[in-house]
């Protein structure tokens, strides 16, 4: 018995020790991407090649999203708030909702599963078949040429897709509480101007999504480069990226959210 | 350090923790010739290429490549230098989002000036080296393995380089891609003036083009000389390797308790 809780015990020290030895090597990774990040800005045409591939065609999940949970919203908000004859509060339910927490976090969520994991499927890949090595005997730095790259497009579209995600999400609101259900439009967005606080809405919104981009960005380069080169690798490591991204992102928000909303109301 | 060797390898040690696999390596490679470097698998030849770009450094000795020893270069200097080397990789290691043009292309873009007209004639020029002018529009996944592997060597020659290493270029060829791509290293390294270290399994293919043998085993070169040496050789290793026996100096069975113990038979002699 004293054994076994000693190999328990054994075990997760291990796992802890592991953990923490990770998260350092990634630390350094990533100040060697922002270390080696030269290249990227020298010649921004290789950014706006990765843009496309995580932004541009990141835009259709988080156009459809937004717009259903914008709609889900107004639809919620109105059946709560009619019970108390607030029913023309619902456009800044549904907008300070969208613009304070959900817009940045689920457009988060979506971001690091469609683009991150494709980022690190594809550094992962990439270091499995020698494009890697191969870069690297050309007298390239596969991290300037690669992996800089990649990480910056990921930072300058999330906050981009966060804030389309809250523009679908308040028309989709606008859709069903005032065209289908009926709420005066002109209520809808007088109630909505009057009470989203560009600076303490919308700017933290944005600083929200800034973070998210750069954790997601930087979690999925580092596990792709790091996979390792096999099949179950590059699987492995794409698992991980959603999973820490995802836990990032809701850990972020909450420490975030403490120091930009603490006091505010 | 004579003019005549590009490369110079003295008393090269390698080991991955504690498990050596390159112990005291002599080699000698000429400029314009083609070496050939044998060996089982696991027996350190790529490692001996990864020491040679200087990816890894020696536990002891060193390699002299035009005179400096590689693992002793600053990062900036150890980049200058690869500029002078191309390497084949064993499936090409072409980069899977670029066109056939953009591979070659590739260093002409990421280390020189040259205007995109006279890249778009260089990059003919190679593809054409290697047959494969008429492909450049094609994605790699478009490509069969030996046109692949082509397009790879003409991506490796795109900077004129005085070194080619090939890492196991006639692996999973048909015999008409194998013999194309074996003709066109001996072709290239004579009428560019390079260099050539084929590193392979393939012992008739290659010795009908190169200059020089080495053969490793555990780690030490095993036997070295002439492909017309080696065919003649008697040493046992050689003699193993070359006709493909399966048992020799070489086992076939991997050490071990003997079968007797193994089976529970009660008697540990073997």
């Amino acid at each position: 018995m004293s054994k076994y809780i000693v190999s328990v015990i054994q075990n997760i020290g291990h796992r802890v020790i592991e953990s923490i030895w990770r998260l350092g090597v990634g630390s350094r990774f990533f100040l060697l991407v922002l270390l080696k990040s030269g290249t990227s800005l020298r010649r921004f045409n290789l950014v706006i090649r990765e843009l496309y591939f995580t932004g541009v065609l990141s835009l259709i999940i988080i156009v459809v999203s937004g717009l259903f949970v914008g709609m889900v919203l107004g639809l919620q908000g109105y059946e709560t708030l009619q019970k108390y004859g607030s029913e023309s509060a619902v456009g800044t339910l549904v907008a300070l909702s969208l613009v304070r927490e959900l817009g940045p976090v689920v457009a988060a969520l979506l971001f690091a599963s469609r683009a991150g994991s494709a980022i690190t499927a594809e550094i992962g890949l990439m270091k499995a078949t020698e494009q890697l090595a191969a870069m690297g005997l050309m007298a390239v730095d596969p991290v300037a040429r690669v992996v800089a790259p990649r990480f910056w497009a990921g930072v300058i579209s999330m906050p981009l897709l966060a804030a389309i995600f809250s523009v679908m999400g308040v028309l989709g609101g606008y859709l069903v509480t005032v065209v289908f259900i009926g709420v005066d439009q002109g209520t809808y967005w007088s109630q909505m101007q009057s009470a989203v606080d560009f600076r303490f809405d919308i700017l933290n919104g944005f600083i929200k999504s800034c973070f998210f981009g750069v954790a997601i960005a930087a979690i999925a380069v580092f596990e792709g480069y790091d996979a390792p080169p096999t099949a179950e690798g590059v699987s492995g490591a794409t698992t991980r990226t959603v999973v820490t991204s995802s836990l990032a992102i809701l850990g972020l928000d909450f420490i975030l959210t403490a120091f930009m909303f603490r006091g505010v109301s | 350090m004579s003019s005549e060797n590009l490369i110079e390898i003295n008393d090269l040690n390698f080991s991955y923790s504690t498990r050596a696999i390159l112990k005291g390596i002599h080699m000698t490679m000429p400029r314009g010739k083609v070496i050939s470097i044998m060996g089982g698998s696991g027996s350190g030849k790529t490692t001996l290429l990864r020491l040679i770009s200087g990816e890894i450094r020696p536990s002891a000795g060193y390699v002299k490549f035009s005179g400096d020893v590689v693992h002793e270069l600053s990062r900036d200097k150890l980049f200058k230098l690869r500029r002078k080397m191309g390497m084949l990789f064993q499936f090409g290691a072409l980069f899977t989002d670029l066109s056939v043009f953009d591979n070659v292309a590739f260093q002409m873009r990421e280390h020189t000036d040259l205007p995109e007209s006279m890249i778009r004639d260089l990059v003919l020029m190679k593809l054409d080296a290697v047959g494969l002018r008429g492909a450049h529009h094609l994605m790699p996944n478009e490509l069969s393995g030996g046109m692949a592997r082509r397009v790879a060597l003409a991506r490796s020659i795109a900077l004129d380089p005085s070194l080619i290493m090939y890492d196991e270029p006639f692996t999973g060829l048909d015999p008409i891609s194998l013999s194309v791509i074996g003709n066109l290293i001996r072709r290239l390294t004579d009428t560019l003036g390079m260099t050539s270290i084929v590193v392979t399994h393939d012992v008739q293919k290659s010795l009908k083009i190169v200059d020089y043998v080495y053969f490793i085993a555990d780690g030490v070169i095993a036997a070295e000389g002439t492909p017309k040496e080696v065919m003649e050789s008697t040493a046992p290793f050689v003699h193993q390797f070359i006709h493909g026996e399966e048992d020799g100096p070489v086992p076939f069975h991997y050490s071990g308790q003997s079968y007797r113990q193994d089976l529970d038979l009660g008697d540990t002699r073997v």
